[in-house]
């Protein structure tokens, strides 16, 4: 019996050992990548610090800076506006789109990776100096507008209300990652279900609201928590094909800290929008997961 | 067959403004450069050229395309084999074994995958900075070998979490230790999983910019993209020929992964999205 017991604490123990050793890596890496310089930069978002000389400490100095720095508010602004307005409107054309290919035909496949390819290259650089011609004045969309006879020597850049539409239509046009999400997701929905609704008279639309909306619901959640984060830290497209202009319509959170830190050499004050960023992604995501219970349809199917 | 018409043109219609600007970007690096602003609505060119690609390559300075491809293969090879190797091996750890703490760490690891990498962008550029690694590829090679993004170690434990319990049980039983049903029972049941998220890794690390640009400062050592963002540079000599040409070949890899390995990308897009 002892010895039975001591065997099992033995056991016990190497499994929790390799258990730790497996997970090595990530305890490492976690604490040296992610802890380590995060308190650092904690540290540095309460000194005067521009990387070249050292840092002196300056209490709440950047912080009181931030309150009274209208490009900071301005920034939040463009920030929110596009992630608001991209998120959604990506998942809606993610969905309608997914309702469209779930009918299989031949061509679904074909269709299917059509409308998947720009999620795939979308994030990349080639794409944004691509964005950037094609909006420009004598870029392929006034040339197209022009030869439908329409006003073609629109500056789509340049104006304060269009600039900042050119980046929400390039996040929607990724909208292929979150289609194939809802096409996987569509797949798991009984058909039982739409056969005993069809037998009880419901049409398709009253399907629509009542079977495939709400089942979809966690799926969307899920969907809209990653998005918005990722939305609301959207850099490259920015950092290339407007650089915040005009008059940082389009200057969005990220690259607003970039310039700080690295073109103006205000690295303490990049380290604390950081943490400020850090507290806005946080207070959204909880925001989102608020709303939960109102929503998301969490029973079985 | 009226309705499945329709259907069919609808779908097509819409998919062609989807790739239209992927379209365009690739037709318009096949034509004379002068040309191709005053021909922009026109998608087909009225003589093809390859000149652009010839231009384009010769790249910047002393410096070819060909170096700018190199060290963008380079680091996204040597990255991803990091992520891949670290990640399968937390991902067993956290998926079959129990200890103190574990619970911690895997909120820890689903917290780095709401945690992007512009959040840490300052943070991590002034610890490196420390470290005396800013202007060498470390920071973009090293974290990636303590799975930093729980991403993929998400992906795996999930496919692991499907392999029956069993088989590592009796393996247990046979003698063998879990570092031995690792390497001989688990990897190799993994491999799916483990090459989607190699697919996802590589190319997420090609089209990286963010870092490059942050701790890449030689024009010797610029991988792909940054190098391109030299063309939409001000002041630079706005060959958009050569522009188009360069982005259409770095957008290559990426897209022959998407043809010829679609299947590994959709299930990881599946597995992942659904068990949220």
């Amino acid at each position: 019996m002892r010895n039975n017991k001591f065997n099992l604490i033995h056991f016990l123990n190497r499994e929790s050992i390799a258990g730790l050793v497996f997970s090595l890596p990530f305890i490492i890496g976690f604490f040296m990548f992610l802890l380590v310089p995060m308190g650092i930069s904690l540290y540095y978002s309460f000194c005067d610090y521009n990387i070249l000389s050292p840092p002196v400490f300056a209490g709440l100095k950047n912080y009181i800076k931030m309150f009274q720095d209208e490009t900071f508010y301005k920034t939040i602004g463009v920030t929110l506006y596009f992630a608001l307005v991209s998120v959604p409107l990506r998942l809606v054309f993610a969905l309608i789109v997914a309702l469209i290919l779930f009918k299989t035909t031949k061509a679904t496949g074909l269709y299917r990776a059509a409308y998947y390819l720009p999620s795939i290259i979308g994030g990349s650089v080639a794409v944004s100096i691509l964005w950037k011609r094609m909006f420009a004045i004598d870029g392929v969309i006034n040339k197209l507008l022009g030869a439908m006879g329409l006003p073609s020597e629109f500056s789509w850049l340049g104006d304060t209300r269009t600039a900042i539409w050119t980046l929400i239509i390039l996040a929607v046009w990724q909208f292929g990652s979150s289609m194939l999400i809802f096409l996987s997701s569509l797949k798991q929905i009984p058909s039982t279900l739409y056969e005993a609704s069809t037998v009880d008279g419901a049409g398709k639309v009253k399907q629509f609201f009542h079977i495939t909306l709400p089942l979809l619901t966690p799926t969307i959640f899920f969907n809209l928590v990653m998005q918005m984060i990722n939305g609301f830290l959207a850099f490259t497209q920015c950092y290339i094909i407007t650089q915040g202009k005009p008059m940082n319509s389009t200057l969005f959170y990220t690259v607003y800290m970039y310039q700080q830190s690295f073109e103006y050499s205000n690295t303490g004050y990049g380290a604390a929008l950081a943490w400020v960023m850090l507290g806005i992604v946080g207070l959204m995501t909880l925001l989102i997961f608020g709303t939960k219970k109102f929503w998301v349809y969490e029973g079985g199917v | 067959m009226a309705g499945r018409i329709i259907y069919h043109v609808i779908v097509c219609g819409i998919g062609l403004i989807m790739i239209y600007p992927l379209l365009w970007m690739v037709m318009s690096s096949l034509k004379d450069t002068k040309t191709i602003f005053t021909t922009a609505n026109q998608l087909i060119p009225e003589q093809i050229t390859f000149q652009n690609y010839i231009n384009g390559w010769r790249g910047f300075g002393k410096v070819t395309f060909g170096t700018f491809f190199m060290n963008s293969l380079f680091i996204s090879i040597i990255a991803t084999i990091g992520t891949v190797i670290s990640s399968a091996l937390v991902a067993y750890g956290m998926a079959r074994f129990k200890f103190k703490g574990r619970k911690f760490l895997f909120v820890s690891m689903l917290a780095t995958m709401m945690l992007p990498a512009q959040v840490l962008m300052i943070p991590q550029y002034l610890w490196y900075q420390k470290l005396g690694w800013v202007g060498s590829y470390l920071p973009l090679i090293v974290p990636y070998y303590f799975a930093v993004q729980g991403f993929f170690v998400y992906l795996i434990m999930n496919f692991i979490n499907g392999l029956p319990v069993e088989l590592d049980e009796a393996a247990k039983i046979d003698g063998c230790s879990y570092y031995r049903i690792f390497t001989k029972i688990i990897m190799p049941l993994i491999a799916p999983a483990m090459i989607t998220g190699g697919i996802f890794s590589f190319m997420w690390r090609w089209d990286d910019f963010l870092s490059a640009l942050l701790y890449v400062n030689e024009s010797m050592r610029y991988p792909v993209s940054l190098a391109l963002k030299l063309f939409s540079d001000p002041g630079s000599s706005s060959d958009y020929g050569a522009m188009f040409a360069m982005a259409s070949l770095s957008v290559l890899p990426a897209v022959l992964i998407f043809i010829f390995l679609q299947k590994y990308l959709v299930e990881g897009i599946s597995t992942s999205g659904l068990k949220g």
